[in-house]
């Protein structure tokens, strides 16, 4: 059915609605809007970039151009035009026609997204010969061609591997290789490279920008990241609660934010931490080596840190650096082979079964996933209190006063004890992870990438309660992340693991200021600025930096 | 020398299969030594004499130790010496040989219908999954496991033998017989294990199946604009395989080992009713001899459920 819509664009997204069912628990379902009438339009060779927190609906948004709704998602309301045809009134066959050719997708998770059980060449080439156009010899060979594009190594022979024969940087240029096969109009990115380590995302990053350029293809690019969306994106839309908060060309979206919304976002990690003096340490670490049960190889090398009373030491690391191994070690789960842990002028048993009670209590932990170190059955008031029977033998009202003090300090209202985690938002859940640590009034808390899973906003958040809580409690941090932006925010001292062992330590200052070592060269440069063109110039750089060796 | 993972595992699993042959082929002698009665006296009858009494058992060798009597018994079998049946005198491998074959012959033929049957009833549940196909093949399936098997034997010869003669109702099966006619005579036995043995595996593979069309690549392949079947099939099962085939291995076991009912009711000379007969002529080494190979049969199928799962692994097969 020809539409009346502007031709020159290829994806027209108007008063776009979604819904979906909710099941709370014990009350009958309901209807929840999730996008509220949004608006967007996309030119041949153009990248739009979709940015918001998580719930924004900005992946939601992203699959209705392909008609596509995720989870009991759907679509109640507006068109999606797509080449100047409203993809909502295609049937089944219709839909099939553009799902996978004229609009292909590429998953934020590219090692779950390919099928485990099969080789990659089949799986990148299969909507390819569907289409009939051409044979299985041509389409290999244009995959073949696409993988030396985006810079894979074997670009020859990469086809014939299994998924998980494949690093994960790899897979993720495999899967956009599959994206841009069948040559489409459209391709949607979500969040292609945030499950990426930061020296990965660079070169996915740059690989995606080439390939789009070089064949022209028009992109909707999906992120929660405005520094890694500025770097690709032509125009940029910030949604939030599904809402179009603001929609412009880059340059204006960064450069000169309209909304209140878009200025926080932009100038997101601002949060100015000086540096403590160095003091006698609290926990001394000295030359660790650890390794698990059944491998060949030490995970940990020669490990030695310190941390004195009341500060932050960061552990940097990609994955695979070892720095949660760390956290084991540190926790006694898993026992080092050599070396010594000093804790609080006292040396730590290396295992868990011969440290004292208040070895325990000293020292706590917080996790990455808030929502799994928590019993789901347990309400709020009961998680909190529980260290505080087992350490304190506190009871009845004493106990409950005390959750009070705590819901305080993590700025939550008392309403909130007699809550289920599943009432809680992502970052609630967390802080009432770091109350139930500091229930314990431990020493020394290790976080163990506390803000990963958060959204930048939310995640500052708990950045700053943890420092807050620091000056008042004087309780040590042994912050282990992966994000350098977070480490500036929060960190004393910093160790920068690579491969199990330290590559660099000191104090913030030091640790980053030139000059550097080649991994912390790498690693600091890697992390995406928001400005734009941070891209270009790092590449060139780097480019530059290799030819004159 | 460093082994393929693969192989390594494979080899693991056929030792510990030769292994539980071994333990099973203990148990199964054990069985029998405490079995209550005599096979002297069985043979003999009551008013034999204690004189004529003792010299059979001295000729059956039933006074030497039951260590000793074991180990023989064991070294025959491994001999292909499987002893003499002592109701009849005759050696029990050819006899035994001559109803497994028949026994295989309508595993097989049932198998051959159902697996296929099945697995396809399971791919069309999830094609039409909570609509009418899919109810309409659960209810069916759920129906034919849950009547019992003589049951089940008699319906089809009430309609098919004796309402419409299509098929006869008395498997009887003779050496030189054609093999188009060998599957006439085994029609009716072969629909009945073919009914008791769909249901299972299909729901199996319904489960499993679905179990995997929650994955990312399964909405990758949506994505690309496949048709639903060609999910299913070519993206869903084969990561569906390992549950699968142990499911199926498990009732290509039965279809072996449990079909001494179907046997009985249509009369058909397998292992089932071989086993019956000389259980009730306290034959020792013919029960022995049966449960010996039921046992190999059960171990070797599960042997192979477990290889084909590990081939089915990708992260096995190829490793990095």
């Amino acid at each position: 059915m020809p539409d009346s819509a502007v031709a020159e664009n290829l994806l027209e997204i108007r008063d776009l609605v979604l819904e979906a069912t909710s099941y709370p628990p014990g009350e009958p379902p309901k209807n929840v809007t999730l996008v509220h009438g949004v608006s967007l339009c996309l030119q041949k060779g153009k990248v739009l970039g979709l940015i918001g927190e998580s719930g924004a609906g900005k992946s939601t948004i992203g699959l209705s151009a392909m008609a596509y709704g995720r989870g009991g998602v759907r679509i109640t309301g507006g068109q999606v035009i797509v080449n100047g045809r409203d993809i909502l009134k295609a049937g089944a066959r219709g839909l099939r026609s553009l799902r996978g050719k004229e609009v292909t997708y590429v998953a934020q998770s590219a090692a779950a997204a390919f099928n485990p059980a099969k080789p990659l060449m089949g799986q990148v080439i299969e909507t390819t010969l569907a289409s009939g156009q051409i044979g299985r010899a041509e389409a290999e060979a244009r995959a073949v061609d696409l993988f030396r594009q985006l810079g894979l190594p074997d670009p020859e022979t990469i086809g014939t591997r299994f998924p998980h024969q494949v690093s994960g940087g790899q897979l993720q240029r495999v899967m956009t290789a599959m994206a841009l096969c069948p040559k489409p109009d459209l391709v949607i990115f979500d969040e292609p490279t945030t499950a990426l380590d930061v020296t990965t995302q660079i070169d996915v990053l740059a690989a995606i920008k080439r390939a789009i350029r070089e064949t022209g293809v028009a992109a909707l690019y999906i992120t929660h990241d405005l520094a890694v969306v500025a770097q690709v994106a032509d125009d940029i839309m910030v949604l939030r609660h599904g809402r179009t908060v603001e929609y412009g060309p880059c340059k204006q979206v960064i450069e000169a934010p309209q909304e209140e919304y878009t200025r926080a976002l932009v100038s997101v990690r601002s949060i100015d931490h000086v540096e403590k003096a160095e003091a006698p340490p609290l926990l001394s670490i000295q030359n660790v080596t650890a390794r698990y049960k059944g491998t060949g190889f030490d995970v940990l090398k020669n490990v030695s840190v310190d941390l004195p009373p009341g500060q932050t030491l960061a552990i940097v690391g990609e994955s695979g650096s070892g720095k949660s191994t760390l956290a084991r070690v540190i926790t006694g789960l898993l026992p080092a082979t050599r070396g010594h842990i000093r804790f609080d002028g006292r040396d730590l048993s290396p295992d868990l079964t011969g440290r004292t009670r208040d070895d325990l209590r000293e020292l706590q932990m917080i996790y990455q996933m808030a929502d799994v170190a928590m019993n789901p059955r347990q309400t709020v008031e009961t998680i909190i209190g529980r260290p505080l029977e087992f350490y304190f033998g506190l009871r009845g009202e004493a106990k409950r006063k005390r959750v009070q003090e705590l819901l305080d300090q993590i700025e939550m209202g008392h309403g909130f004890a007699d809550r289920y985690p599943a009432e809680l938002s992502g970052g609630q859940k967390q802080r009432v992870c770091i109350a139930r640590a500091l229930a314990a009034k431990p020493k020394l808390i290790i976080c163990d990438e506390v803000t990963s899973a958060l959204d930048p906003l939310v995640a500052d958040g708990i950045l700053k309660l943890l420092l807050n809580l620091q000056a008042e409690e004087g309780v040590a941090y042994l912050f282990i992340t992966h994000d350098l932006a977070t480490v500036r925010a929060i960190a004393d001292r910093i160790a920068v693991m690579f491969k199990g062992q330290v590559q660099r330590y000191g104090s913030k200052t030091d640790v980053l200021s030139p000059p550097f070592d080649d991994y912390t060269d790498l690693l600091l440069s890697s992390v995406p600025e928001m400005r734009l063109g941070w891209l270009e110039e790092v590449l060139a750089h780097r480019r530059m930096a290799s030819a004159g060796n | 020398m460093t082994l393929h993972p693969v192989a390594r595992l494979a080899a693991q699993r056929i030792a510990l299969g030769l292994l539980l042959l071994f333990a099973a082929s203990v148990l199964i002698f054990l069985g029998t030594q405490i079995l209550p009665g005599d096979v002297a006296q069985a043979i003999l009858g009551r008013s034999a004499t204690q004189q004529s009494l003792a010299t059979l058992r001295e000729q059956l060798g039933l006074n030497e130790p039951a260590l000793t009597r074991y180990f023989s018994w064991l070294a025959g079998v491994l001999h292909g010496d499987l002893g003499i049946a002592l109701s009849n005198g005759q050696p029990i491998a050819p006899a035994l040989a001559k109803r497994l074959g028949n026994t295989l012959f309508l595993a097989g033929a049932a198998a051959v219908i159902a697996v296929p049957l099945a697995i396809l009833l399971g791919l069309i549940s999830v094609r039409y999954l909570n609509r009418w196909p899919d109810r309409l093949i659960s209810a069916v399936t759920l129906a034919t496991i849950s009547v019992p098997e003589f049951l089940l034997g008699y319906i089809v010869i009430f309609f098919l033998a004796v309402q419409y003669q299509f098929l006869p109702s008395l498997s009887t099966v003779y050496d030189g017989m054609s093999f188009g006619a060998r599957l006439h005579a085994i029609g009716l036995p072969v629909i009945v294990l073919v009914l008791a043995v769909l249901g299972h595996m299909m729901r199996m593979t319904r489960a499993a199946i679905l179990n995997v069309m929650q994955s990312a690549y399964v909405e990758t392949a949506e994505l690309k604009g496949l048709r639903p079947f060609a999910i299913i099939a070519k993206h869903a099962l084969p990561n569906a395989v390992a549950p699968v085939v142990n499911v199926v291995m498990l009732n290509l076991a039965y279809l072996v080992v449990g079909v001494v009912v179907v046997e009985v009711v249509f009369v058909y000379p397998g292992m089932g009713q071989y086993l019956v007969d000389h259980v009730a002529k306290r034959d020792v080494p013919v029960v022995q001899a049966c449960g010996l190979v039921f046992a190999a049969v059960y171990i070797g199928l599960n042997l192979v459920a477990d290889i084909v799962s590990i081939l089915a692994n990708p992260r096995l097969r190829h490793p990095r």
